[in-house]
């Protein structure tokens, strides 16, 4: 047993509890429908502003590229645009494929120890792939349900839903109805890969011995989320209409409470609320972080052209004046050429 | 090396297994074999840098400030505030392992807290506990913990078992790079003192005397002059380099180590017959300098403004002389200093011309602002003009791989143009499996400063990959010679070679041009720089 799982794992279940209660038992579902997840939007909004505030009033004094491809030096020798991007077109190549492909993650390694003591690195591409059906999940079933709060539902929220519903089975028993909603490969996909990432960073020792409770958490949350977000719609049946009512009143801050809609939205709801409120105190901010990074979004034209650091200062040196009148005599001794003569000198 | 285990013993000692203790539990024990002597005090001294002292890292009395946690916590809030790269990597690291098994230290040791997150978490942990909220309120299972005696020993431990190499940062989706970590990391140990000697006095040198060997002005006249009368025995021509010549048209600065100790020498002197055989044919016009005489920069080691103290004599000595423009030799943090530092620092040169080749017209667009030319550029550009007369059949008893060093891969992208150098002047030319060179090459495992012999348990670890890799090509292909374009891998990799792969010999690539460069009136060569036969010549040894 590991305490930073087990730690998150129960900081969910008591997230998960608070909700369920407070609607089932308290009736509080004006404080789980409306209040928290209004208040949570706004900390996320400000704390997301906050934090990458916070980054720009840093500045980049120097400019740090990571270069991973040929530089741009001779004419005759072909260079790497977008590895080692000289300009800014380049840079922009290189974080659209390393924030939409992760492409740094893509050369991924591993290292393994031969029975013969060979050491053999051999390509990884499993973090990668979860990596990125994580995250490509997570923004289409973030797309789709804007499906909740325009009216009428924008052409590619639609577009989107058809793709992402494209695979339709049709499964009946009593308990359980699949099919004719017609189910979305990307919660399905973003459970998976959730499920995924978590069981790795149980189950790699190196991995787990770098996590912190931090790591668990989300993906905890992440998963909480999903499994209620599919309960609800290929389980429990909420009433679909009610809740877009609902939420068209959130956003146009005129909120109501349906009628008939179960705890499992309540606990929904609550969990994403908890998320927007988590994010901008936490690791997630990577989100906004790697636009940020020096190693990367920088062109790479350093002998090229002369940056300037904002705080350069002038630092003590040891001029060459002052060298010369160290070793005078013994530069004159040797036939090295000297500024002053002694006899200057001793004047 | 007498005390340490034979290669296939600490090959099988390496044990990739976590501890039981989590690693913030896990106390740190400072390991003879792994960690490099204190600071002089003297050398401390010459630069002015704080709380100079004699101390010993074994004893529990580190002899430090008083206050010398709120110099750190100021120190590191200062440096959050002046470096977005530090701000940025402190806070969005997710900790998904993907740098874990690209360290050469991780690999050669085994111990977790090289792995880069780690060691990277080793500052995080501070980080959350003094600079955030949630830090504060969550404590240990926040991640955060409260600097204290241990924790410090922990940071000046596994900040010097990091190479600054940046192989981490080519894999990390987010590309934080452990090199600028430590380099917070030592700079803020600097603040109190703790550097280690192999540091420390190198800077004192440089400072003082222009090198980091601290050669004085006539012995480094001196020394040069000695490998003038080696070239004169081997090919019967008198190179006669120049020294602090003004209005010479070009600088020429290199580190210091190559002036120093084999097989770097045989580079310098590589260097002078390139120059004195350019000067012959095309009136090439260069002069050495005895007060930048280095082109190294442990400064850089040791934080930004002893990197940019050392680093002002390069242009105040092409002010001073009124050259051109300044070309540069094979090293390589220096030329992550030059390349991505030095205009910045100390720049802009604008007393000096954008660098032109005299010999072929070629522009050096790429340093047009920091006039600063590789000499693997200057070369590839000649050999590409044919400017060069070459008989690469004298290294033909050299079966060649290239090292890339990892400044100029990873701070650079200098990869085709040594390999097009090397691949000119020797008919045996191999490389080394992809995911093991360019920019994802292995240090040399003594980079940054730690290239001392008491860590030497240290620098094996940390140079098996490379050796390994090495050795692969040696045993498929026959490669006995690395080839490389830095004075630290020059003086690291003999040493980790003969402890891994015995069979294989260091050289730099200029050492292997001017074996193959045939030189206006040179008598017949017998041997190559080396004194070692030339192909074919071994008959009339015997």
């Amino acid at each position: 047993m590991n305490g930073k799982y087990m730690f998150s794992l129960l900081a969910i279940f008591v997230l998960f509890l608070l909700p369920y209660v407070g609607v089932t038992a308290f009736g509080l579902k004006t404080l789980f429908g409306i209040f928290i997840p209004l208040i949570a939007l706004t900390i996320f909004i400000i704390g997301f502003v906050r934090r990458i505030k916070g980054w720009s009033e840093s500045p980049v004094p120097f400019r740090i590229p990571t270069t991973c491809g040929q530089q741009k030096s001779l004419t005759w020798i072909e260079s790497s645009p977008i590895d080692n991007p000289t300009t800014k077109a380049g840079v922009v190549v290189r974080m659209i494929l390393e924030v939409m492909l992760f492409r740094s993650l893509f050369r991924n390694l591993k290292f393994k120890r031969e029975s013969n003591g060979i050491l053999s690195y051999s390509w990884e591409l499993w973090l990668w792939l979860g990596a990125l059906a994580f995250h490509w999940a997570f923004l289409v079933t973030i797309v789709r349900h804007l499906r909740f709060f325009a009216e009428p539902i924008p052409y590619f929220v639609r577009a989107l839903e058809f793709f992402d519903s494209f695979f339709r089975v049709e499964f009946f028993t009593d308990a359980f109805q699949v099919g004719l909603p017609g189910i979305y490969m990307s919660g399905i996909v973003l459970l998976a890969a959730a499920i995924y990432l978590l069981a790795r960073r149980i189950l790699l020792a190196q991995v787990r011995y770098v996590s912190l409770a931090a790591d668990y958490f989300p993906l905890f949350l992440i998963i909480g989320i999903a499994v209620s977000g599919i309960m609800m719609r290929y389980a429990s049946k909420v009433d679909i209409v009610g809740i877009k009512a609902f939420t068209m009143g959130l956003v146009t801050l005129n909120p109501t409470i349906p009628e008939g809609v179960g705890a499992t939205f309540y606990v929904h709801l609550f969990f994403v609320s908890v998320l927007l409120i988590y994010f901008p105190f936490s690791k997630l901010m990577h989100m906004g972080g790697i636009f940020m990074s020096p190693t990367r979004n920088l062109t790479t034209d350093t002998r090229a052209k002369h940056y300037s650091n904002p705080w350069n200062y002038p630092v003590k040196t040891h001029t060459y004046e002052e060298y010369e009148d160290d070793y005078r005599e013994k530069m004159i001794d040797a036939g090295l050429p000297v500024d002053k003569e002694l006899a200057e000198v001793k004047e | 090396m007498s005390d340490l285990p034979k290669p296939d013993e600490f090959l099988t000692g390496i044990d990739h297994k976590m501890p039981q203790t989590d690693w913030m539990n896990t106390p740190t024990e400072i390991r003879k074999g792994m960690y490099c002597y204190a600071s002089n005090y003297k050398s401390v001294e010459i630069l002015g840098l704080p709380n100079a002292r004699p101390w010993n890292p074994l004893e529990d009395d580190w002899k430090l400030p008083e206050n010398w946690q709120q110099i750190i916590h100021e120190g590191f809030k200062e440096r959050l505030d002046k470096f977005r790269s530090f701000k940025v990597f402190m806070d969005i690291c997710v900790r998904c392992g993907a740098c874990a098994d690209k360290c050469h230290f991780f690999i050669g040791t085994g111990d977790p807290k090289n792995m880069p997150v780690l060691r990277a978490e080793l500052l995080r942990s501070i980080y959350r506990n003094d600079f955030t909220t949630v830090g504060k309120i969550l404590g240990k299972i926040g991640g955060g913990r409260k600097m204290t005696l241990d924790v410090l020993k922990e940071w000046w431990y596994y900040l010097f078992q990091c190479t600054e190499c940046r192989r981490c940062s080519v894999f990390c989706p987010y590309g934080i790079d452990t090199a600028e970590v430590t380099i917070m990391g030592r700079e803020l140990l600097n603040l109190i003192g703790l550097n280690i000697d192999w540091i420390a006095t190198p800077i004192a040198n440089c400072y003082q005397t222009g090198n980091h060997l601290g050669i004085q002005p006539h012995a480094f006249k001196d020394m040069l002059e000695f490998f003038v009368e080696d070239i004169e025995e081997i090919t019967g021509i008198n190179v006669d380099p120049s020294f602090n010549r003004k209005g010479a048209d070009i600088l020429f600065i290199t580190p210091s180590g190559d002036v120093f100790a084999d097989p770097g020498t045989y580079t310098c002197m590589g260097y002078m017959m390139l120059f004195h055989y350019l000067r012959e044919k095309y009136g090439f016009d260069i002069t050495w300098s005895t007060y930048a005489s280095e082109g190294g920069n442990f400064g850089f080691f040791t934080s930004h403004e002893t990197m940019k103290r050392l680093n002002s004599k390069m242009y105040a000595e092409a002010k001073r002389l009124g050259v051109k423009w300044i070309l540069g030799g094979e090293c390589g943090h220096m030329w992550r200093v030059i390349n991505q530092y030095m205009d910045t620092m100390n720049g802009p040169a604008d007393f000096l011309e954008e660098p032109v080749s005299p010999i072929t017209g070629t522009k050096f667009e790429n340093a047009k602002s920091t006039k600063m030319v590789h000499i693997a550029e200057f070369l590839a550009d000649l050999i590409h003009h044919d400017k060069l007369e070459l008989d690469p059949s004298r290294n033909d008893n050299f079966k060649v791989s290239f090292h890339d060093s990892c400044n100029p891969a990873r701070g650079m992208g200098m990869f085709e143009e040594p390999r097009y150098v090397i691949k000119n002047v020797c008919n045996h030319f191999y490389e080394m499996p992809a995911n093991t060179i360019r920019e994802q090459t292995f240090c040399c495992g003594s980079g940054a400063g730690l290239n001392a012999g008491e860590n030497m348990e240290l620098r094996l670890a940390g140079g098996l990959p490379r050796a390994n890799a090495v050795k692969y090509v040696h045993e498929k292909f026959g490669v006995n010679m690395l080839a490389c374009v830095c004075a630290i891998d020059r003086a690291a990799l003999p040493t980790s070679l003969e402890y891994w792969v015995p069979e294989v010999d260091t050289t730099g690539m200029t050492e292997l041009v001017a074996n193959a460069l045939i030189m206006p009136g040179e008598t017949k060569r017998e041997t190559d720089l080396r004194g070692e036969p030339l192909p074919g010549m071994e008959e009339d040894d015997a």
